[in-house]
């Protein structure tokens, strides 16, 4: 089954005078269940893509299809629905919610979407103890190391059991073990869960975990082998 | 706990000292509204008392249609019985009868128009501060008395003292020549040029004569111990004079409407300083709210970018500043109803006060009036315009990109 279709998406942005090329007729389709990692120099168009297809951002033409869903062409409302029930992100930066412990960073987007409150406990826990988070549930982010904040922004983005993963370059501030781990729970979310999983990356360890890279450079795609 | 609930609160100690700083406004100026607040209304309690008891006391029985035409034919019969009856029924001596008219006055040396007026010696103190601000000399000896009782201004310009003859020369409720010679017995300064300048007092059973009312005469003075109890003093004496249909019952307001005017004014631009008050609070927690949104656009990117809805953003910020708002009107109204309560049982004066109440025969201290409205009323604005002030940085958040909110550092 087609999980995401783009089609000759195009996207600028001015900077000052300049207009910098994001995306140039970029054409993709990604299958539902895949494991795709984005690499490039910066640049090269990696986020832009990402930002796209999680409807965080429009493109300037093109068609962004999720399902049965274009979403390049709904609203902002509809587009919050789109990423609070069908998409998880993962950031570099983590972007943890500071005043929220580990189990109500992952609660909060469950509250959002309506959960009562016995299935959000219920589920945090489980998806804590699945994160290898178990015991540190209460803790705040500031008081949880590099790769034990990344654990819980991934708990966050699966939590509400979306169809689609979106990480941009979510080993970037990890050190090697700890990005090892990370990536070995994303291979076993995407096999247990048939979740999609995107990653944008420069890390070469990273893409030796994917199933599918796509290369790109410039705001084009310039390879894309399965491996 | 609701997860934004938590999160608003947690979010307000994350810069304690900005938060306690915007808090701190709202309680200073919640306690300054409930202080000033209970205050004004107390001075206006008292500004009224004073006023009504000087002399108009809180409610008047009188004929029909005297109010408006005060001429000595508009009096009525039996007014010291019924004087009576009203203090037998009421349980109170706070009750006179007056008989009023204008005679000219002459000294050995000069002559002048005044307002007689005919007082129960024993019963006028009771509704008027008059008899207590007598300078010289004394009240009168008994109620047919042929004494008076003049202003300080009116004795300077007839040139007497007290022990002195006046004649006083009018005419009486039926049209006679109304002659008679009275001694100086007292001598009062008001306080009101106009009151010491043209108007005596004399007895009124010797008014009654000297003017041939009879057993007549205009008014009936009632004083209430406190205006909180001139509602049911006046169901009272409404019951009472209800078989004389001639007669009506005057309230203080109907009485002197000037007061309640002169009161309109003053809360208008006691409050138009408090405006003022409450807007520069509204400002502080505009500033403090726009500044905690600038600084976490980046967390609201994230939120955005999760799904969260930027109307639920926008709660939150009004979520924060409603727990703000309510630690400050808890506090401030908490501490301000504190300190009303304790002057309001000890009274609170201002120098000079004591010299200048001593002057006038009137109370040297004021006491500010509590109330659910004094306490609440200056801060629930407060709590309003403040919750209005976080409206603006609230709508900034819908027109926030996710992708550049998460850019900004």
């Amino acid at each position: 089954m087609t999980s995401i279709v783009c089609k000759d998406l195009c996207k600028t942005f001015q900077q000052g005078d300049e207009v910098i090329t994001g995306l140039d007729n970029v054409s993709i389709t990604i299958e539902k269940g895949d494991f795709v990692c984005l690499s490039g120099p910066s640049g090269s168009g990696k986020t832009t893509l990402l930002n796209a297809m999680g409807g965080l951002d429009t493109p300037d033409s093109g068609e962004i299809t999720i399902g049965r869903v274009r979403i390049d062409k709904l609203g902002k409302a509809a587009l919050a629905d789109i990423r609070l029930h069908n998409i998880g992100f993962v950031f570099q930066a983590y972007n943890l919610i500071p005043v929220l412990t580990a189990r109500e960073n992952v609660e909060f987007v469950m509250q959002v979407s309506g959960l009562d409150a016995e299935e959000r406990s219920k589920r945090s826990y489980k998806i804590l103890r699945e994160v290898g988070l178990e015991g540190m549930e209460n803790r705040r982010p500031a008081h949880l190391s590099g790769g034990q904040q990344q654990r819980v922004a991934v708990a966050r983005a699966i939590v509400s059991q979306p169809t689609l993963v979106l990480a941009d370059e979510p080993t970037a501030n990890l050190d090697s073990v700890t990005s090892s781990q990370l990536m070995d729970l994303f291979v076993e979310l995407n096999q247990h869960h048939n979740i999609t999983f995107i990653i944008a990356t420069h890390d070469l360890r990273v893409m030796k975990y994917a199933k599918r890279l796509i290369k790109m450079e410039d705001g084009k795609i310039i390879s894309d082998e399965k491996q | 706990m609701n997860i934004t609930l938590r999160m608003a609160w947690r979010n307000l100690w994350r810069h304690k000292r900005r938060t306690w700083l915007t808090v701190g406004a709202m309680i200073f100026s919640n306690l300054l509204l409930v202080f000033m607040i209970s205050l004004q209304f107390g001075s206006y309690r008292m500004m009224i008392d004073n006023t009504l008891k000087s002399y108009t006391g809180h409610m008047q029985v009188q004929l029909e249609g005297y109010n408006d035409d005060s001429k000595i034919r508009n009096s009525f019969d039996n007014i010291i019985p019924l004087a009576e009856q009203l203090r037998q029924t009421l349980n109170t001596s706070r009750v006179a009868a007056r008989g009023v008219a204008f005679a000219m006055t002459s000294s050995e040396m000069r002559s002048y128009g005044l307002q007689i007026v005919g007082v129960e010696p024993g019963y006028e103190p009771e509704v008027s501060t008059l008899s207590g601000l007598l300078k010289k000399g004394q009240f009168f000896s008994g109620n047919n008395a042929e004494e008076i009782i003049i202003g300080s201004i009116l004795a300077r310009n007839l040139r007497v003292d007290i022990g002195a003859e006046l004649t006083l020369l009018g005419s009486g409720r039926d049209g006679s020549f109304a002659a008679g010679v009275v001694l100086v017995t007292g001598i009062f300064e008001s306080g009101s040029n106009d009151v010491d300048r043209s108007m005596a007092q004399i007895p009124l059973g010797y008014f009654q004569s000297l003017f041939s009312m009879g057993n007549q005469g205009h008014n009936i003075v009632i004083n209430a111990e406190d205006l909180s109890l001139v509602d049911v003093l006046q169901s009272k004496v409404s019951h009472v004079i209800a078989s004389r249909k001639e007669l009506v019952l005057l309230d203080w307001n109907q009485l002197q409407p000037g007061l309640q005017q002169a009161i309109q004014a003053d809360m208008f631009s006691a409050w138009f300083m408090y405006a003022i008050l409450i807007v520069l609070v509204a400002f502080s927690v505009l500033n403090t709210q726009l500044m905690s949104v600038l600084e976490r656009t980046r967390e609201f990117g994230i939120m955005m970018a999760l799904g969260v809805k930027p109307v639920r953003l926008g709660a939150l910020v009004i979520t924060e500043t409603t727990l703000m708002s309510t630690l400050g009107l808890a506090i401030g109204a908490g501490l301000g109803a504190l300190l009303a309560y304790y002057l309001s049982l000890v009274g609170f004066s201002y120098p000079g006060m004591e010299e200048m109440a001593g002057k006038f025969n009137l109370p040297d201290r004021m006491y500010p009036s509590l109330s659910l409205l004094s306490v609440f009323l200056g801060p629930c604005i407060v709590f309003i315009c403040s919750l209005l002030a976080s409206v603006y940085p609230a709508l900034r958040l819908f027109f926030l990109h996710p992708v550049s909110a998460m850019r900004t550092v």
